[in-house]
């Protein structure tokens, strides 16, 4: 054994340090996805088919292709076309648009969850297009899939570490930088283990708690399970 | 061809005596789904103020009609008339377009609709489904939108409840406010299709009353969609027997009922009569 | 040998799915307490950061695995553990009857677990295992950070001989892994749409 807690100790105010990083980067990427899963959710059901299969084209692409390449391609690739943007914009935009491929799958199954009736009331009752989205269905969609979403929140989070490729300062990147300068790396790489399943287990517990509070919601129906296909990352 | 308001109230209109404007038309209306034709060609017409029963056996296409009335569904040829205008059409010097978005919604101001599941919004409370659409698509105050909507419960004796969830009421509870929700919008015509169907038995009665009573004082006019035959003999001025896609015979209530003189509605009332 | 990590760890992954998914369903709450650490562990923290730990903590241990083997053992494990879920799922969401009317055939244990259960169950996990392979295949880009010359590391390495290079290696590697990832993204949604036949609905 050769763990030595003297250097543990030592090293985990450095680690530690990169937290509020940490969770702005996870914050940042989130708002990031929801905003832009919503935008993907109401162009893919655009009546509009080219646009609609695009997005549908676009989705499946950027879901099925590694983050840490998408992330190599706006850091580096998009600057050569002109688009130049700092570290953590680009690790904030990769991780979002990524995972608001996720949370767009998310929003889908709530919709699709909704009662064509509910449709049909809000045409009867004469509300617009947008009224019908934004009064009837939505504020019914969304609170069903929060447990989803905050899964995804948690993914996120556990995907951040990959930012250290392009030199973000994160848990991962500074117990790297620790270790090559200490020839070390067993303490400083198990703290950031360690750090997330602190951060992250007790927040899925949460989520958990949530998720079957949320089965009992307004509607009065029971277990009205919404089964997400895509939905294999959930957090621990 | 708007009603003088007056001469309305408390008075009751005998369309089929008067040579009104209908308010709606159906125009040799059909209806596929798929290969399969569910209505073959229908002519229609409802009065101002007329209140019409609409019956016939289950898939005899008594809700397809009605859902095209209410721009649910669109006919696959002939023409709904809505106030003399096309419904799903627009008129433009002479020639007719495919309706948009706002031609549809301006013809929809005149159409109201309760469904057989009430299809209430789960997510607002009693008084907010029925003040939601007066304030937002109406375009009212806060305030006299509240007012319409709490006289309105109060009518269908749910003045107790504005601040419950549909979640917390019963069945007939629901579809009462289903029907005031629908009333405080003022349509010309209001569709009700087979609303008590989805009811327990005892709760049947307390929604067929209501309707009576808003029968009575209103000048709306009203299609309902019912197997109910009683309520259908002492609401409507006009019953009209659907049969596989077509009107087989129509007439008023007493002559239908006791003097019925197509064989598929005399069968159709045995088995209905029976039970 | 973006390829041959993805399947050995896939191998892997899929074992471990299995063992640690019937493990969680054990009658042994032993058996099920550890292998629900395992799981809690590997989806708690982060699969980079295993990785790593394999790669450069566990040489402190005299440990010591090649890149390769680092990666398929990370990969494998990680998403064996995702996997397990899957499996643990399709387990307990197969109909108590089942059960009962396999004890009323006086089948023993291990012969209701094989005859019954997870034939049923096996065509509920597939979707989910053809969504694993597509999550497997984009984690494997993460074995450029060790230092393995998958595919993103090759790509890293053209770019930089040759600042130019920069749009097209990044634009060729994304569909290159898109290109591979197509089949298992077909055969996944293909799964799913057939998964709900051949289980008990009763
Ligand atoms: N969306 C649909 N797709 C296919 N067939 C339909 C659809 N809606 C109704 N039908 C068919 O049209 C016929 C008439 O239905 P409907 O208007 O609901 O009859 P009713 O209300 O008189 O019972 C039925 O045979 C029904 O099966
Ligand atoms: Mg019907």
């Amino acid at each position: 054994m050769s763990w030595d807690w003297n250097f543990a100790i030592e090293v985990f105010p450095e680690i530690l340090g990169a937290i509020w990083l940490v969770i702005a980067i996870t914050f940042g990427s989130f708002i990031v996805a929801l905003i832009l899963g919503l935008v993907l959710t109401f162009a893919r059901r655009s009546s509009f088919k080219p646009l609609s299969l695009l997005v549908y084209a676009f989705i499946e692409f950027v879901r099925s292709t590694p983050p840490l390449v998408q992330l190599f391609f706006v850091y580096f690739a998009l600057p050569a076309i002109g688009i130049s943007i700092n570290k953590y914009t680009a690790g904030i935009v990769t991780l979002g648009i990524h995972y608001s491929t996720y949370v767009s799958e998310v929003y889908r199954s709530g919709i699709e969850a909704i009662p064509k009736g509910q449709w049909e009331a809000a045409k009867a009752m004469n509300f617009s297009k947008t009224q019908t989205w934004f009064r009837i269905i939505l504020p019914q969609a969304i609170p069903p899939v929060i447990p989803m979403l905050g899964n995804y929140l948690i993914v996120l989070f556990k995907e951040t570490p990959i930012l250290m490729a392009i030199g973000v300062g994160e848990f991962l990147q500074k117990a790297q930088l620790i270790g090559s300068t200490h020839f070390k790396y067993l303490e400083p790489i198990t703290i950031v283990g360690l750090l997330f399943l602190l951060l992250s287990y007790p927040s899925a517990l949460l989520i958990n708690r949530l998720e079957q509070k949320s089965n009992q919601a307004f509607t009065g129906k029971k277990n009205r399970r919404l089964t997400n296909q895509f939905h294999l990352k959930s957090g621990a | 061809m708007s009603i003088p308001e007056k001469k309305l109230e408390g008075t009751r209109l005998f369309p089929l005596k008067q040579k009104k404007n209908p308010i709606a038309a159906f125009e040799n209306v059909k209806k596929n789904y798929d290969d399969v034709q569910v209505l073959k060609g229908v002519d229609l017409n409802i009065s101002p103020g007329e209140k019409l029963a609409l019956i016939g056996p289950s898939g005899s296409g008594k809700t397809t009609m009605i859902r095209m009335l209410m721009t649910l569904e669109k006919p696959s040829s002939g023409h709904i008339k809505v106030e003399g205008k096309y419904l799903w059409h627009k008129e433009v010097s002479g020639g007719l377009i495919p309706a948009n978005e706002k031609h549809l919604r301006e013809m929809r101001q005149n159409i109201g609709m309760v469904f057989q599941h009430f299809n209430l919004f789960p997510h607002m409370t009693i008084l907010r489904n029925v003040t939601e659409a007066p304030i937002h698509v109406l375009g009212l105050s806060k305030e006299e939108a509240h007012q319409r909507a709490v006289d309105m419960l109060q009518k269908v004796g749910l003045g107790d409840k504005l601040d419950a969830y549909p979640a917390q009421l019963s069945g007939g509870q629901k579809q009462r406010v289903a029907i005031a929700r629908a009333v405080v919008m003022q349509p010309r015509i209001m569709l009700f299709d087979e609303v008590t169907s989805a009811l327990d038995p005892e709760l049947v009665d307390e929604v067929l009353q209501v309707i009576k009573d808003l029968a009575k004082e209103t000048d709306m006019a009203m299609i309902l969609v019912t197997h109910e035959m009683d309520f259908a003999r002492d609401v409507a001025d006009r019953v009209v027997f659907l049969h596989d896609g077509q009107i087989e015979e129509e007439g008023k209530p007493k002559d239908i009922f006791e003097n019925p003189k197509s064989p598929r509605l005399k069968s159709f009332l045995r088995r209905f009569l029976k039970s | 040998m973006t390829i041959e990590i993805l399947l050995a760890s896939a191998v892997l992954a899929f074992a471990v799915a299995f063992i640690a998914g019937l493990g969680r369903v054990s009658r042994f709450a032993v058996i099920r307490r550890v292998t629900a650490v395992y799981v809690e562990l590997f989806r708690g923290t982060s699969l980079l950061v295993q990785l790593f730990w394999i790669f450069f903590a566990l040489p402190a241990f005299g440990i010591q695995f090649s890149a390769f083997l680092a990666s398929v053992v990370a990969l494998g494990l990680n998403y064996g553990a995702y996997g397990s879920e899957i499996v643990r799922g399709a387990i307990i969401a197969i109909p108590k009857g089942q059960t009962e009317a396999s004890i009323a055939l006086n089948m023993t244990n291990f012969q209701r677990m094989r005859l019954v259960i997870l034939p049923q169950a096996f065509r509920m996990m597939l979707p989910g295992f053809g969504n694993i392979s597509i999550e497997l295949l984009k984690g494997t880009s993460l074995v450029s950070l060790i230092t393995l010359t998958d595919m993103t590391y090759k790509g890293l390495i053209i770019q930089n001989s040759n600042i130019s290079y920069t749009m097209p290696v990044f634009v060729t590697l994304l569909f290159a892994y898109f290109l591979v990832a197509l089949p298992l993204i077909i055969l996944a949604r293909k799964l799913e749409k057939r998964s709900a036949k051949g289980v008990a609905n009763a």
